[in-house]
C-alpha cells in the first residue's frame, strides 16, 4: 500500500477581497497521479504555489513524508524534492537547451556533464531532446520537455504540472503520458492540474475538485464521467452549445496564396495559405502554438498588411488596408492576448470600447469622441455578455481573464461583423464563460456572419466549427468537415509529434 | 517591514496628492540642504515660495515676471507632454525653441524696417515652422531608420546652440550694433514687438498662447480621437496597432507639435522679454519644461500649475541668491530635488504601501 507523500491540512490563503483557498485538505500518495480540478479562479494556482513555496499560507500545515513542510521559497521546495513545470515556460529563446537547464539550477555541473545527464534523462523517460539545440527553434512540445527535464534532474518526489497539455498535439500528449506513467511506476507522485477532463480520466488515479477556493469533491476519474466532473467543477449543469444546422451562404472572405516573411527572429512565416469562408460558416483552425497563429491573425486584422491580391472581402481586395478600413468593410478580429493587444490595460472599459468600435458604432464624429455613446456601448457589451465588473470606468487590467475575454469578444460581436476572426477565444477562461463565448460565436454565425476561430483547444473547435484545418509551420492543411475527422487525422494535420519515431520509453 | 502592493487601478486621490507631497518633501529636504550650507531653512523657503508673490518691496516686480517665465515653460511643456503621453521622448525642446526664435526673427528682420501689422503674425508662423522643422529631423530619422529620438533630439540642441552663436555674430548681427554680436532689438521695433497685452502684468502674447494651448491640449487629450490614439500608443503600443493607429503618424504629429510650440515660445521670447537674438539667448526653458511636464502629471491643467510653480522657484531662487547669498548651484539642486521627489512618490499612484510583516509573494 503506498504511503502518504504530502498531506495538506486546512490550507487557507486570503487576498484582499478574495479567499483563494479556504480550509483545503487532501493527501497525495507516493506513486500516484493526482488531478487538481477546478475552473479558473477556483484556487488551483494559489494552492500549488503554496506547495512550491511561492506563497505562504495564512493558516494550515503541510507535511512531507510525515515531517512538517513549510517552504518559504521555491529553492526550499526543490531541496525537499518538489518540482514544478509551469504552464508558461520560462526559457530564453536565444540560449541552447543545456544553458537553459543550467540557469534553473543552484549549482550547475560543468557543461559536458550536464549535457550527458540531459541525454540520460531524456532517453530514460522517452523525451528526445538535443542539449545543443537553441530553444528558439524548438516546438512548444520540445520546450515543455526542457522544463520537464530541468525538473527531473533534481530527482523529485513530487512533480507539479500546470496544464501541461494545452500546447501539445495529441501525439505529443501520448508521449508525455508515457513519461508520466513511467515516473509514477518509479514512485514519483504527480500533481496534475488541468481542465481537460478526458485526459484526467485516462491518466489520473485520484482527483480533488476545487470550487471558489474550497475543496468540494474527490473522485476516482476512471470511474466518473467527464460531464459529472465538469458539474462538480462549476457546481451546476451547463448548457452544451446548440447543434449546428445551417447551409453556408456566399463567400465573404477569400484568402489567396497568403505568404509573408516572419515578423521577428523567432516568429513564423506564413506559407501559401488559401481558403474561403462563407456566410454563416465557422471555420476552425487548430495547431500547436507558434505555428503561425499570431501571424495569421495579424495579417487578417490588418496590423501587418500582406501583399496585394491575397485577402478579398466580398470580392474586394483589402490586402493593403489597415485595421480601420477593414473594420469599415465589416471585417473584425479579436487577438489572443487580451491585455496589451486586444485591450489597453490601464484604460477604462469605455475607452477600450472606443479602441475598436469607434467607427462602426458612431462613437467618433468629426474626430471628437462621444463619451456618452461610448459608455452606453460598453455598458451594452457588459450587460449582454455578463461581464462581471463594478462599471465601465474600471481599468481593463482590473478584470479577471475570463471577464475581460468576454468583454473583448463581446465588443466585436456587438458590432455585428460580416466576418469575424478570433484567436484563442476561450484561452484561460472558466467553463461557464467559455460556453457563453462559444454560444455567442455560434449565434453570430446563425445570423450570417462568417467566423474564423483559431484555437489550440481541439475540443472547442470540434464543438463549434463546421470545417477544420490546422496550421503547421505557417502552412494551412487541407480543410475538412468536422463530422468526419478522427483524432488521429487531426494529429497528422497538425504535423504529428515531433521526433515521434524516436520516442520510445526505455524499459 | 514595508511592502508595496499594486493597486487594481491608479488611485485618483494620489494622482492629485503626489505633486503636493513632492513639493512638501522638497521644502523639507531643501530646507535641510539650506541649513547645511548655513542659511536659515525657513527664511530660504520663504524667500523662494512666498516673497516673490507677497514681499512688499519685490512683489510688484516679480509677480509679472512669474507669467513671463511661466509662459514659455507651459507652452513648451504642453507640446512635450503630448509626445510623452505617446511614449515619444523629445528632450530637444531647447533646440526647437532656439531654432524657432532664429527662424522667426530672421523672417521679421528680412522685412526691416517696414512697418506692418502683419509682420508679427508672420514671425509667429515662421517661428513655429522653425521649431517644427527642427523636430522633424529626429522624427523622420526615427520613422525611416528607427533611430532613438532621445539622442537625436538632444544632440540637435547643441547644433542649434552653435547655429545661434553663428547667426548672432553673422547674418543676423545688428549692422548698427558697432560690431557687437546680437541682432537688432525686436522688442523696440513696433512691427515685431511682443508687448504686455495689459501693461505691467507680464501678460504678453506668448503667455496668452500658453493658456490657449492648455485648453486645446485638454480638448485634444480628452475628447479627440487623435488624443485618444496618442494615449493608446503610449500605454499599449500593440493595442494601438490593433486599433489601426499608424505609429509613424503619431511620432511625426507629436514631435512636430512639440517643435512648433517650442518654436513659438522661442519667437515670443525673442520679440519680448529677450528682445534680440544673441549668443546667450538659450535659457534652458526647453529642459526645464521637461520637469514642468512631469510635475504637471502630463495633464494640461497640471502643467499650467506646474509651470507657475516652476517659475516661482526660478524667481524665488534668484531672489534667494540676491537676498541670502546662497549659491546658484543650490537653487538648481533644489529644483532637481523637486523632480526627484516627484518621480519617487509617483509610485503611490499605482501602489499601496503596507506596513507590517507580509507574505512572500
Amino acid at each position: 500500500m503506498p504511503n502518504d507523500l504530502l498531506r495538506l491540512s486546512g490550507l487557507t490563503k486570503a487576498y484582499p477581497g478574495v479567499v483563494a483557498n479556504d480550509d483545503v485538505s487532501f493527501d497525495i500518495r507516493e506513486g500516484e497521479i493526482h488531478a487538481l480540478l477546478g475552473e479558473n479562479g477556483a484556487g488551483k494556482s494559489t494552492l500549488v504555489k503554496m506547495i512550491y513555496g511561492l506563497v505562504t499560507p495564512d493558516k494550515g500545515t503541510m507535511a512531507l513524508h510525515g515531517a512538517p513542510y513549510a517552504p518559504s521559497e521555491p529553492s526550499d521546495a526543490r531541496k525537499a524534492g518538489v518540482a514544478m513545470v509551469f504552464q508558461h515556460f520560462s526559457l530564453f529563446n536565444a540560449l541552447d537547451v543545456a544553458e537553459n537547464v543550467a540557469l534553473g539550477m543552484e549549482n550547475p555541473p560543468p557543461r559536458r556533464d550536464l549535457a550527458r545527464r540531459i541525454r540520460d534523462v531524456s532517453e530514460t523517460y522517452g523525451l528526445p531532446l538535443d542539449p545543443a539545440r537553441i530553444v528558439g527553434t524548438l516546438s512548444a512540445g520540445e520546450r515543455q520537455r526542457v522544463e520537464i527535464i530541468r525538473c527531473l534532474l533534481q530527482n523529485p518526489r513530487l512533480l507539479i504540472m500546470d496544464e501541461p497539455t494545452s500546447v501539445l498535439t495529441p501525439q505529443e500528449v501520448e508521449i508525455l503520458f508515457e513519461t508520466l506513467r513511467k515516473l509514477k511506476s518509479e514512485g514519483t507522485a504527480i500533481l496534475y492540474i488541468s481542465h481537460k477532463l478526458e485526459e484526467i480520466r485516462t491518466l489520473c488515479d485520484h482527483a480533488t475538485v476545487l470550487r471558489l477556493g474550497k475543496k468540494v469533491a474527490t473522485c476516482t476519474p476512471s470511474e466518473t464521467t467527464a460531464r459529472a466532473m465538469a458539474e462538480m467543477m462549476i457546481g451546476a449543469s451547463f448548457a452544451a452549445p446548440a447543434p449546428k444546422t445551417k447551409t453556408p451562404g456566399d463567400v465573404l472572405l477569400r484568402v489567396d496564396s497568403l505568404t509573408m516573411p516572419a515578423p521577428a527572429a523567432f516568429g513564423t512565416p506564413l506559407r501559401d495559405i488559401s481558403f474561403e469562408l462563407r456566410a454563416g460558416e465557422v471555420l476552425g483552425v487548430g495547431g500547436v502554438a507558434g505555428n503561425g497563429q499570431d501571424e495569421l491573425l495579424q495579417s487578417l486584422s490588418g496590423e501587418r498588411p500582406p501583399p496585394r491580391g491575397t485577402i478579398w472581402v466580398k470580392g474586394v481586395d483589402v490586402s493593403r488596408d489597415g485595421p480601420v478600413a477593414r473594420r469599415a468593410a465589416g471585417f473584425l478580429s479579436a487577438p489572443e492576448e487580451r491585455l496589451g493587444h486586444a485591450a489597453a490595460p490601464d484604460m477604462s472599459l469605455t475607452e477600450n470600447a472606443v479602441l475598436t468600435a469607434g467607427l462602426r458604432e458612431g462613437l467618433v464624429r468629426n474626430g471628437l469622441i462621444n463619451w456618452r455613446h461610448a459608455d452606453a456601448f460598453a455598458q451594452g457589451v457588459i450587460d449582454r455578455f455578463d461581464v462581471r465588473t463594478p462599471g465601465t470606468h474600471v481599468a481593463a487590467r482590473a478584470l479577471s481573464g475570463g471577464n475581460l475575454q468576454k468583454f473583448v469578444i463581446g465588443r466585436e460581436v456587438a458590432q455585428n461583423p460580416d466576418i469575424l476572426v478570433v484567436n484563442q477565444p476561450t484561452w484561460g477562461v472558466d467553463a461557464a464563460a467559455a460556453a457563453a463565448i462559444r454560444q455567442a460565436l455560434l449565434d453570430l454565425a446563425t445570423e450570417g456572419t462568417a467566423i474564423l476561430v483559431i484555437s489550440q483547444d481541439l475540443d472547442e473547435l470540434m464543438q463549434i466549427a463546421d470545417r477544420f484545418g490546422a496550421l503547421n509551420e505557417g502552412r494551412l492543411s487541407e480543410l475538412k468537415p468536422v463530422g468526419q475527422l478522427t483524432m488521429e487525422e487531426i494529429g497528422l494535420m497538425m504535423g504529428g509529434a515531433h521526433d515521434m519515431e524516436v520516442a520510445h520509453v526505455a524499459d | 517591514m514595508i511592502r508595496l502592493e499594486k493597486r487594481p487601478q491608479p488611485s485618483k486621490t494620489w494622482t492629485v496628492a503626489t505633486p503636493i507631497l513632492a513639493v512638501v518633501l522638497t521644502m523639507i529636504f531643501g530646507g535641510i540642504m539650506f541649513g547645511l550650507i548655513g542659511t536659515s531653512p525657513v527664511e530660504a523657503i520663504r524667500t523662494i515660495f512666498w516673497d516673490p508673490l507677497f514681499h512688499p518691496q519685490f512683489a510688484n516686480f516679480s509677480r509679472p515676471q512669474l507669467l513671463v517665465k511661466a509662459g514659455p515653460l507651459i507652452l513648451i511643456a504642453i507640446g512635450l507632454s503630448i509626445g510623452f503621453r505617446a511614449g515619444i521622448w523629445n528632450i530637444g525642446a531647447e533646440g526647437q525653441y532656439i531654432m524657432g526664435a532664429i527662424v522667426g526673427a530672421a523672417a521679421g528682420l528680412a522685412l526691416y524696417p517696414m512697418e506692418s501689422a502683419l509682420i508679427l503674425p508672420l514671425m509667429i508662423v515662421a517661428g513655429a515652422l522653425g521649431g517644427w522643422a527642427w523636430a522633424m529631423i529626429p522624427g523622420l530619422l526615427k520613422v525611416k531608420f528607427g533611430t532613438n529620438e532621445i539622442l537625436v533630439s538632444l544632440m540637435l540642441v547643441y547644433v542649434a546652440e552653435n547655429i545661434l552663436a553663428s547667426v548672432s555674430s553673422g547674418v543676423l548681427r545688428n549692422p548698427e550694433g558697432m560690431g557687437f554680436p546680437g541682432s537688432r532689438n525686436l522688442a523696440q521695433w513696433s512691427s515685431s514687438q511682443n508687448l504686455d497685452l495689459i501693461p505691467g502684468t507680464g501678460m504678453h502674447l506668448g503667455v496668452l498662447s500658453a493658456f490657449i494651448a492648455v485648453i486645446l491640449a485638454y480638448v485634444l487629450l480628452t475628447r479627440h480621437i487623435q488624443g485618444f490614439n496618442i494615449r493608446l500608443s503610449g500605454q499599449a503600443p500593440r493595442a494601438a496597432k490593433f486599433a489601426g493607429v499608424a505609429p509613424a503618424r503619431i511620432i511625426l504629429f507629436c514631435l512636430g507639435m512639440a517643435g512648433a510650440l517650442a518654436g513659438m515660445a522661442g519667437l515670443f521670447e525673442v520679440t519680448g522679454p529677450a528682445g534680440q537674438v544673441s549668443i546667450d539667448f538659450g535659457s534652458g526653458y526647453g529642459f526645464t519644461a521637461i520637469i514642468v511636464a512631469f510635475l504637471g502629471r502630463l495633464h494640461p491643467v497640471g502643467i499650467l500649475l506646474a509651470g507657475l510653480l516652476m517659475a516661482l522657484t526660478y524667481i524665488g531662487g534668484e531672489l534667494a541668491q540676491l537676498m541670502l547669498g546662497v549659491p546658484g548651484a543650490s537653487i538648481q539642486l533644489f529644483q532637481g530635488m523637486l523632480l526627484f521627489f516627484l518621480l519617487g512618490v509617483d509610485v503611490l499612484t499605482n501602489y499601496r504601501v503596507r506596513f507590517g510583516a507580509g507574505e512572500v509573494a
